[in-house]
């Protein structure tokens, strides 16, 4: 590797990470805060029946699963302006990849809850526990667990698919590093340089799974 | 104390209760025999509203409830005076054994935490499950889950107990622990209705047998003369059979 490489790659390395902890990891984090709860909030209105709000959760989830993760960014950041409706581009990521991956984990805790064994909501109405009491204390808890596995899978691909937000102008650390390489044209080594970053984080990611798994794992 | 008149239940076209009636007096305990599929359950089950009875009538402590459009307020406080005891336990699986007695207490009825944790190693002792307050239902066996169970019916202070075949998912050596804490409640007087195929139990705690068979109430009375003198010839059949099959 010649000298000039090596000094480009070093000399990037903090370049790229500073974006990736200022704007990939806040981006993934917030985004997949707001995606959980409208997931809970999706899967249990599915798990009660709950009529009408039933039917819109269906549509939402199924036209945010049929449609590009890179579509809705544009529809949102691009095409909302059309409309007098113009959101900066990092609300714009959070709003977009909230809402997709959202729908994603909505199906998962869906089918979580729908795994909790009925006796454990008949045994929280006998000791005199309300519908919503049951859930937050008994069943959410349990099929959080065994959502956890799948959640941590959209945890980890959320980060990658952050480098999407590179397209509405968040400079993220995948548009980082587009601009160093537009400036040296070192592209095979700076774009494998970010995948490593990316592969970092998502390795902490992967240990972090493994250790909420077993301290989940107690009881059972 | 507790009346229900005329209780019936349709699944789909299968009429599985055809209007039974019961009543219960405080300090009763009355044991619920008769082959699978008689209904046993359901009534139970409809009795705790965990099934909706299409018709009928409950009176509890005088006040009267029309089964088939009862209201959600009115469940919750009925359910409120009554516990169920399941024949898989049911416990809660993410709750040690302490924290599922706790939880009717300090979630339904926001009873303050150290109060609720006193009455419920009161419970746990009275079951002899004290030494294991702190293990999951997964550590425990289903002896010990069963008598968790019981704990958690009792604390909070019932005044009828419903236990649906509370040994029929045991191993053999396991009922007696149950059976024994039963026995037990019996005798202080608890107001229980139990849902059982173990005969002689039925025979030496109850006070009321009742026999089902298909969606009826086929003969009830009290225990002595149900075992010792049954009127209807199918009683006696069934009795029969079930002693001759302890036999073998």
């Amino acid at each position: 590797m010649s000298e000039r490489l090596m000094h480009i790659l070093a000399d990037s390395f903090m370049k790229i990470l500073v974006p990736g902890l200022q704007m990939t990891i806040p981006l993934t984090l917030l985004s997949f805060a707001c995606a959980l709860v409208i997931a809970v909030v999706v899967a249990m209105i599915q798990f009660a029946k709950v009529p009408v709000l039933k039917q819109i959760a269906r549509i939402y989830i199924w036209i945010i699963r049929g449609t590009p993760l890179l579509v809705q960014l544009f529809v949102v950041f691009f095409g909302l302006p059309n409309l007098g409706i113009l959101i900066e581009p990092f609300p714009a990521a959070v709003i977009v990849f909230a809402l997709n991956t959202g729908a994603y984990d909505a199906e998962t805790i869906r089918a979580a809850l729908e795994s909790v064994p009925k006796g454990q909501l008949e045994a929280g109405y006998c000791v005199g526990m309300s519908y919503l009491q049951i859930m937050w204390h008994i069943v959410l808890p349990q099929a959080f667990r065994t959502a956890f596995p799948t959640l941590s899978n959209s945890l980890i691909a959320l980060v990658k698919d952050t480098s999407l937000a590179a397209n509405i102008t968040c400079v993220e650390m995948f548009m980082a590093t587009q601009r160093i390489v537009a400036r040296t044209y070192e592209a095979l080594a700076l774009y494998l340089e970010v995948a490593f970053i990316y592969l970092m984080f998502c390795t902490i990611l992967t240990w972090l799974q493994a250790y909420g798994e077993k301290k989940l794992n107690i009881y059972d | 104390m507790l009346t229900i008149k005329k209780i019936q239940k349709t699944f789909g076209t299968l009429p599985v209760l055809k209007g039974v009636d019961l009543h219960v007096n405080k300090g009763d305990v009355i044991a619920i025999l008769g082959p699978s599929g008689s209904g046993k359950t359901t009534l139970l089950r409809c009795m705790n509203f965990l099934e909706k009875a299409d018709d009928g009538i409950m009176v509890f402590d005088g006040e009267e409830f029309e089964l088939g459009k009862i209201r959600k307020k009115d469940i919750l406080r009925l359910r409120q005076k009554t516990a169920f005891v399941f024949q898989n336990y049911n416990l809660f699986r993410n709750k040690t054994a302490i924290e599922n007695v706790m939880q009717g207490l300090t979630v339904a009825r926001k009873m303050p935490k150290d109060e609720a944790h006193r009455i419920a190693m009161e419970m746990l002792t009275k079951v002899g499950m004290a030494d294991r307050a702190t293990h999951y239902p997964h550590q425990l066996s289903g002896g010990q889950q069963q008598r968790v169970a019981i704990a958690r019916a009792l604390a909070t202070n019932p005044e009828i107990i419903y236990f649906d075949e509370p040994t029929s998912a045991l191993d053999p050596e396991l009922i007696g622990e149950v059976l024994n804490v039963i026995r037990k409640l019996a005798e202080e007087g608890m107001t229980m209705i139990v849902v059982t195929h173990e005969i002689s139990f039925a025979r030496n705690v109850a006070n009321k047998v009742i026999f089902m068979e298909d969606g009826n109430v086929l003969e009830s009375g009290s225990a002595e003369d149900f075992f010792t003198n049954p009127k209807e010839e199918r009683t006696k059949t069934f009795l029969h059979t079930i002693l001759q099959e302890r036999e073998i």
